[in-house]
């Protein structure tokens, strides 16, 4: 039973590092912003989740499994509170007036312009 | 099993050693913010880990203030860049870099 433990411990915390390694990959070699917030916020949360769950049968009392499990959820609403922001913050300003740069313009219903009368 | 903990608290910190090059180049200072984010969350595992594999408790409670600090201080970047835009530096102003675009 010990040994089934550690190999989850080993599995699970090999996995975390391989999501840690990815989002530094990520985070060198995306060409943009908002794509390296992407790579980040989401693999690190990911390999911090994977090494707390590798973790959880090493910690002794349920004390222990409580403050893993906290440090987690902290670290998850941080990160997603920080992406929204920090998304936010660079967002490039012509993106109010279209949505995507393939879309068609938005046309307002009472602008004069609409394309109904040519 | 100590020792394997430990390696992978040693890799972690190396992959967050690695990302924090993104702090020398990186066009813009959101992308060093980024940066440190990393370092928040990288830095809060490799405690983690160095914690269970010690049996020290107290490193856990310190990964708990890194995670908090790493979110302040990315709430302080984004107030601090609304604050430079409306004192509309554009050029030389956070929010300006932040929008430049990339290589």
């Amino acid at each position: 039973m010990s040994l089934a433990l550690d190999l989850f411990t080993i599995v699970a915390v090999t996995l975390g590092a391989i999501f840690f390694l990815a989002g530094t990959v990520g985070l060198l070699r995306f060409p943009d912003t908002l794509t390296r917030l992407h790579a980040l916020t989401k693999a690190d949360n990911l390999g911090l989740g994977l090494v707390v769950l590798g973790l959880l049968p090493q910690a002794t009392a349920p004390l222990g499994w409580i403050g893993l499990i906290a440090v987690w959820l902290l670290a998850l609403l941080s990160g997603a509170t920080v992406g929204q922001l920090l998304a936010e913050a660079v967002r490039p300003p012509e993106w109010d007036q279209t949505r995507t740069p393939d879309a068609p313009p938005d046309v307002h219903p009472n602008a004069p312009e609409a394309s109904s009368h040519d | 099993m100590t020792a394997f903990l430990l390696g992978a608290a040693a890799f972690i910190l190396g992959t967050v050693a690695l990302g924090l090059v993104r702090i020398l180049r990186g066009p813009g200072n959101a992308d060093r913010m980024l940066a440190a984010q990393l370092l928040g969350t990288g830095g809060v595992a490799a405690l983690l880990l160095l914690g269970v594999a010690t049996g020290v408790g107290a490193v856990s409670e310190v990964g708990l203030l890194l995670a908090l600090l790493a979110a302040f201080g990315s709430v302080a970047f984004v107030t601090g860049a609304g604050r430079a835009s409306d004192a509309s530096a554009t050029d030389s102003g956070t929010q300006g870099a932040a929008r430049s675009e990339p290589e």
